[in-house]
């Protein structure tokens, strides 16, 4: 309310511009913030949230547009220069020494002399940390305190350095609710002092309990700026993927309804694991399901506690109605499950080695190394993946960095159809791979479920999904918010769902 | 006020709790000493010994402390102490100045620690390689210069050697009656200010802490502010210099030059640098420690050939074992401090 009252514009960019090599990263993008409003920067994986916020805070040098702050057209060169210019940053990693005290993380860096003023810093960084209610002391040791704290301290630094722009890139990922609650009261408190905070999260839902002002970008160009009392939440699930609801109802006819009464395959309840809140699962023979929601939403997390590769902390789960543990990635692979990890560089390929022995690593590890498959062996099944697969590589010995993302990506199915799984789980297959790959990959995908293999597929693209899936599961802020299927399985439904209009 | 203060006071930072951790168990293995050997142990003269012996390797032990609490590793500072003893030897030997002689010793450890720092910071090259360059460069020149041993012979320095704070109240009664002073060279006179200057730089100058930030986390140091390449540089630089002071008073110990002077010194000075509770990882450490640290690895020592064990593995056998022990109960100790906050 009180942000209509002075609405100076504090930071306004125009026309910015960023070009990668081979890709335009930000076109023509505006945004304005005004004195004392929390302004919510929204927009899916590659939008160019944080391109413009670290053009903002000097990480990156714009390619073209004008930055200007209270009126002043000013150029950011470095962080230090941003800082200098009243922008303060504080990230999602908190960007603090964890070995010093509280006092000496907020007054580190901005000191002069050469002798330490201990004794000044503890007591202005008591007053500071008492007037903005962060229970925290200025001798303790940064390390003892929680995340929350310890973020609040970073803010309050910014702070004591009187920042006039405040970005809290995804500040809450971390935090538990009565820790968000927390940080919610700091910012709010801030607002009033005419600070302009800029809110970058995937969490909607604390978007519409902190934010005044919306921006939303998709594929590096702006969609719209937003007063958050405006703009439905569906509306702006809507335009952060980018489909009008519109255009989005008309396509939504419901696909033939196929009930499935095969028998359950896999069975999951109260499953949760270091990252994954308990959830319920279930996948039958043969079916095709898949995980949908936001960015950070807890899909990924959810086939992981499934497969084990996160430390599952609990819940009960059969296989065929036998009841088994799977605490170890082994343990689901010797009951037959398959994981394909989303990021394809750090969990699945290895780079140095060659298309042949990345396809039959997988089934050697279920082996046991002291039965290793010979040499003849493992070039008929290499042999057989490349062409089943049609993996365009100049020979099964060259290694397999040098193949394209969709190559690799192949290779790394072949590595689990190697294994002859019952259960496959498809995390991100497709991303960033060309069209006709995809398309490919979509196609084995049913291929295997006709056979009989159960499938968990993970897209970011909705359509894509709609396109495999039989049975969808949405979840949104790391819990399972609905399943649709049949009738129900249409963008608008799922975009509903996602943004919670109707569960 | 002040009472405020004492009812809050911090718990120990991992620094403090580290170093407690050290001097306990020196104290503790002392007085296991001198209530199971006697003998050596129950003299004065016995720490003033172990202080003779070792003020070299204190004094390289600090400034690999502060390489270790910014994140780094210097495992020249042996050799390149040999280097400086063997050149002040055939510098003195041959009509050299005293005066000129501690300049040259501080000039080649300067020199060393100036091109590590810039290799590791300017170039970002790994300091465990540049470092070990340093070594094996250090020690070929030292062997060059001369592949013999060399005696001092200069007669100012021999007289600078034999000068020797003597503390009477210290002393003891001699077998054949005679009444024989604590004797303290001058090199522990060097090793304590190196202790305390470098103690006070840590704590309270800018510099010190920026070590610590740096070793605490890259990254946040170089958002906080903090100007990550000169600070490396700064913390190898210092390093040298402290091992050129070590090769002088190495060489007021010993008064040879020799090929394979200071043999293993920089493993002994890591070993120090840990038992004295500075992390491998960097951001933790203190001074202090590092100084006992060095006290309890000789303690050790002292203790196996008391105990008969005279053949030199048995020390080089506890030694590891110590170090061993030591890491484990830093993370131990550590590991539990993490898991209470987290609970």
């Amino acid at each position: 309310m009180d942000s209509k009252m002075q609405e100076s514009t504090l930071l306004q960019m125009r026309h910015i511009e960023k070009r990668f090599p081979g890709v335009l990263a930000l076109h023509n993008v505006d945004f304005t913030l005004r004195k004392g409003e929390i302004h919510a920067l929204m927009g899916e994986n590659g939008a160019g949230k944080s391109t413009l916020i670290k053009i903002l805070t000097g990480v990156y040098q714009m390619d073209g547009g004008v930055i200007s702050i209270e009126g002043e057209n000013v150029s950011i060169r470095s962080p230090q220069d941003a800082q200098n210019k009243g922008i303060s940053t504080v990230y999602q990693e908190i960007t603090l020494c964890p070995n010093l005290t509280v006092a000496e993380n907020m007054f580190i860096g901005r000191e002069s002399g050469a002798w330490i003023k201990r004794k000044d810093y503890e007591q202005r960084a008591d007053e500071i940390l008492k007037s903005l209610g962060i229970p925290a002391r200025s001798t303790q040791q940064l390390g003892s305190c929680s995340l929350a704290v310890q973020q609040m301290v970073a803010i309050a630094r910014a702070v004591d350095m009187k920042c006039k722009v405040l970005i809290l890139d995804e500040p809450t990922s971390s935090l538990d609710d009565k820790e968000v609650n927390m940080l919610f009261d700091l910012m709010r408190d801030l607002k009033k002092q005419g600070v302009g905070i800029i809110f970058v999260t995937h969490f909607l839902e604390q978007v519409y309990e902190v934010s005044d002002r919306i921006t939303v970008l998709r594929n590096g160009e702006l969609v719209g700026e937003y007063l958050t009392e405006d703009l439905p939440q569906v509306e702006l699930v809507a335009k952060m993927i980018g489909k009008e609801l519109d255009e989005l109802s008309a396509l939504g006819e419901g696909e033939e309804e196929k009930e499935s009464v095969k028998e359950v395959f896999y069975e999951a309840e109260g499953l949760s694991s270091s990252d994954a809140m308990p959830f319920d699962f279930c996948i039958h023979k043969g079916e095709v399901n898949g995980f949908t929601g936001l960015l950070g939403s807890g899909r990924s997390e959810s086939v992981r506690a499934i497969f084990g590769a996160d430390k599952v902390n609990g819940g009960a789960v059969k296989i065929k109605g036998e009841p088994v543990k799977i605490t170890r990635p082994i343990d689901a692979m010797k009951h037959g499950i398959g994981y394909l990890a989303e990021d394809r560089k750090r969990d699945g390929i290895i780079a140095e080695l060659s298309v042949r022995e990345n396809i039959i690593l997988a089934l050697q590890v279920m082996n046991g190394f002291f039965k290793p498959i010979s040499r003849s062996e493992s070039e008929a099944f290499a042999d057989e993946y490349i062409k089943v697969l049609n993996i365009k590589t100049a020979s099964r010995e060259t290694p397999v960095g040098s193949l394209s993302g969709g190559n690799q990506q192949k290779v790394i199915l072949a590595r689990w159809l190697l294994t002859h799984p019952d259960y496959l789980i498809l995390d991100e297959p497709t991303r960033g791979i060309d069209v006709g790959t995809k398309l490919e990959i979509q196609k084995l995908v049913l291929k295997l479920a006709e056979e009989g293999v159960s499938v968990t597929f993970i897209s970011s693209e909705v359509e894509e999904m709609l396109r495999t899936c039989s049975r969808l599961i949405v979840m949104r802020d790391r819990h399972i918010v609905g399943e649709l299927k049949g009738r129900d399985l249409n963008q608008s439904q799922v975009m509903k769902t996602i943004a919670g209009g109707e569960a | 006020m002040k009472k405020d203060k004492m009812t809050r006071r911090e718990p120990l930072t991992d620094t403090q709790l580290l170093m407690s951790i050290t001097i306990g168990i020196f104290m503790v293995m002392y007085i296991l000493a001198m209530i199971l050997f006697g003998g050596g142990f129950l003299h004065a003269q016995q720490i003033f010994d172990m202080l003779n012996d070792n003020a070299s390797l204190i004094i390289v032990s600090c400034g690999l402390t502060i390489v270790m609490i910014g994140g780094g590793i210097d495992i020249s500072v042996g050799a390149v102490t040999s280097l400086v003893v063997m050149s002040c030897v055939l510098y003195l030997n041959n009509g050299g100045n005293i005066f000129v002689s501690i300049l040259l010793a501080l000039g080649i450890g300067l020199a060393f620690g100036a091109v590590h720092g810039f290799l590791i910071s300017y170039l970002e090259i790994q300091p465990f390689i540049v470092t070990l360059a340093g070594m094996f460069f250090a020690r070929g020149m030292t062997t060059i210069l001369s592949v013999n041993p060399q005696k001092i012979a200069h007669e100012g320095f021999l007289k600078l050697m034999d000068a020797k704070l003597e503390i009477g109240w210290l002393g003891y009664v001699a077998k054949n009656g005679n009444k024989v002073p604590a004797r303290i060279e001058l090199g522990v006179i060097v090793a304590i200010v190196c202790v305390a200057v470098i103690f006070i730089v840590l704590k309270y100058v800018r510099l010190g802490r920026n070590f610590y930030a740096m070793g605490g986390n890259q990254t946040s140091a170089l958002m906080l502010g903090i100007n990550i390449k000169r600070t490396r540089f700064l913390s190898y630089l210092i390093s040298g210099l402290l091992s050129g002071i070590s090769g002088y008073v190495f060489m007021m110990h010993t008064g040879a030059g020799n090929a394979t002077n200071a043999a293993g010194m920089e493993m002994n000075a890591i070993a120090s640098s840990i038992i004295g509770g500075t992390l491998l990882t960097g951001g933790v450490g203190n001074v202090i420690g590092t100084f006992f640290g060095a006290m309890t690895l000789t303690t050790i020592k002292k203790i196996v050939v008391s105990s008969g064990l005279n053949d030199p593995w048995w020390q080089s056998i506890t030694t590891g074992g110590m170090l061993c022990f030591f890491i484990l109960l830093q993370s131990v100790v550590l590991g539990r401090r993490a898991a209470k906050k987290k609970n």
